[in-house]
């Protein structure tokens, strides 16, 4: 599994990770950041990508 | 020269995306970074934002994260600047002499602001803003009280002129244009940004310049082409930046306006031939894109560097593997550049190249508070921007794609 974690301080829910990993990046009605804290492995080039794209480089990916 | 590496020349955001990329495709041999800077890769943005009033606030804050594909087989030499780049015996010489040889090359050495253009008199106090150091020593200098004149108001004078007024520093922009990111977002965006400033106490002098500068051994004062005088502890030169490539001068690439590479990031000679083994990547890089048109551009926002470092990764690891990289690199390379500004509670979100449009248009909200602009140049839509409504300006993406015609 892959573990994402998504520094909430930092984070300015500009929404780049959704358009590179959308089954686990969202914004809501709000225009504010939701995700899931887990993906399966094979997504790792997806949410490297979506973490690559940050303004804030605010994800940080971690395999398990 | 089997053993030689993949040598990235600039320590960047584009060179750690350019191995990334050439690992993810396959390439397992060493790489070397050469870069001029003393440290690894780190995050620019928050140079001109969080870094610029958070004190204490260094290299652990912005740096990179070293993904483990690149624990092993990777020698960093930093603090070294490449000097020439000698392609047929395949070698990049550097500041010291030392010689780096390489089986494949990738350039990403970036751009450096443009200097300050009058006589500064080795006055101390002057100031600009690209690398984490530039950030360090300026951050120093903004103390509340302090009078910070930004020359410059495109992005990071902006950004500089907001982190500065929050620091409850007097700030005064002058700038060529009549308003701030005038070129980039055009007049109505860019009458709101300066709206948006002036609330915060900060004074424009707008289609002004500068035209010297009095104070010993500190800056004391700067005199304006109108013939203004402002007060000046802190000056700061934000008019732009230049492309690193006097390095490259003689070396048989383009450097008339950085480094000129096609499609596939492939460094081209001045004739249009492509130079074997030689990429180049990042805000280095001109390159055309066909989302656009067919004019080869630099363009430096920053999710290009990202952009163009996987995809000439990619190509990288595929010519290093023998393979033929024609297909590849014939197959378009179209990145949709974003940009985004934090400025006080002003969070700006833009795709496209605003700046190429020759018509714009407000489609959702209102300036003075939360809006969506359009860019078009003709028939073509270029660029969004929106201040707030991000998942509306997100929605423009899927708008943006390659004609017909120019595939």
């Amino acid at each position: 599994m892959i573990k994402i974690d998504v520094d909430m301080n930092k984070c300015q829910h500009y929404g780049q990770c959704v358009f590179e990993a959308p089954e686990v990046f969202q914004l809501n009605a709000d225009d504010k950041l939701e995700y899931q804290a887990q993906a399966p492995d094979e997504m790792l080039a997806d949410l490297e990508a979506a973490a690559d794209v940050c303004p804030m480089q605010a994800i940080t990916i971690t395999q398990a | 020269m089997t053993d030689a590496p993949l040598l990235i020349v600039g320590a960047s955001m584009a060179g750690l995306r350019t191995a990334e990329g050439a690992r993810r495709a396959g390439y397992a041999g060493p790489i070397e970074f050469l870069g001029a800077e003393a440290h690894a890769p780190y995050n620019r943005p928050p140079l001109s934002k969080e870094l610029l009033q958070t004190e204490g606030h260094g290299h652990d804050e912005v740096a990179f994260p070293i993904r483990s594909a690149l624990e092993q087989g990777v020698t960093w030499t930093l603090g070294r600047a490449a000097a020439s780049l000698d392609i047929s015996r395949r070698v990049v010489i550097d500041e010291a002499g030392d010689e780096h040889p390489y089986r494949a090359l990738a350039i990403a050495t970036g751009l450096r602001p443009k200097p300050l253009p009058v006589d500064g008199h080795a006055l101390t106090g002057i100031h600009v803003l690209r690398t984490l150091d530039d950030a360090v020593g300026l951050r120093t200098s903004l103390r509340p009280g302090a009078n910070v004149v930004i020359l410059g108001s495109g992005f990071v004078g902006c950004e500089i002129a907001a982190t500065a007024a929050k620091n409850g520093c007097a700030v005064s922009v002058v700038t060529q244009s009549a308003v701030p990111l005038e070129r980039a977002l055009g007049p109505e965006l860019g009458g709101e940004v300066r709206r948006r400033h002036e609330a915060h106490g900060v004074r424009f002098f707008p289609r002004d310049g500068l035209f010297g500068l009095v104070g010993d051994p500190c800056v004391e004062r700067v005199i304006l082409s109108s013939g203004v005088m402002l007060e000046c502890d802190v000056l700061v030169v934000a008019i732009g930046s230049d492309p690193n490539t006097e390095w490259l001068a003689g070396s048989g690439l383009d450097v008339s306006d950085g480094v000129l590479v096609d499609g596939g990031l492939r460094a081209l000679t001045a004739e249009g031939a492509v130079v074997p083994d030689v990429f180049a990547v990042g805000d280095v890089a001109r390159y055309p894109n066909p989302l656009f048109d067919g004019v080869a551009r630099r363009v430096e926002h920053w999710n290009l560097p990202t952009e163009t470092g996987k995809r000439a990764g990619q190509l990288i690891a595929a010519h290093l593997a023998g393979e033929n990289c024609e297909p590849l690199a014939a197959a378009g390379f179209a990145p949709l550049p974003s940009f985004w500004s934090d400025q006080y509670d002003m969070h700006l979100l833009a795709f496209g190249m605003t700046y190429l449009a020759d018509r714009r248009e407000l489609v959702a909200g209102a300036l003075d508070d939360e809006c969506v602009v359009e860019y078009h140049r003709g028939d073509a839509l270029v660029g969004v921007c929106g201040i707030g409504m991000r998942s509306l300006v997100q929605s423009y993406r899927s708008r943006f794609s390659v004609p017909t015609a120019a595939v």
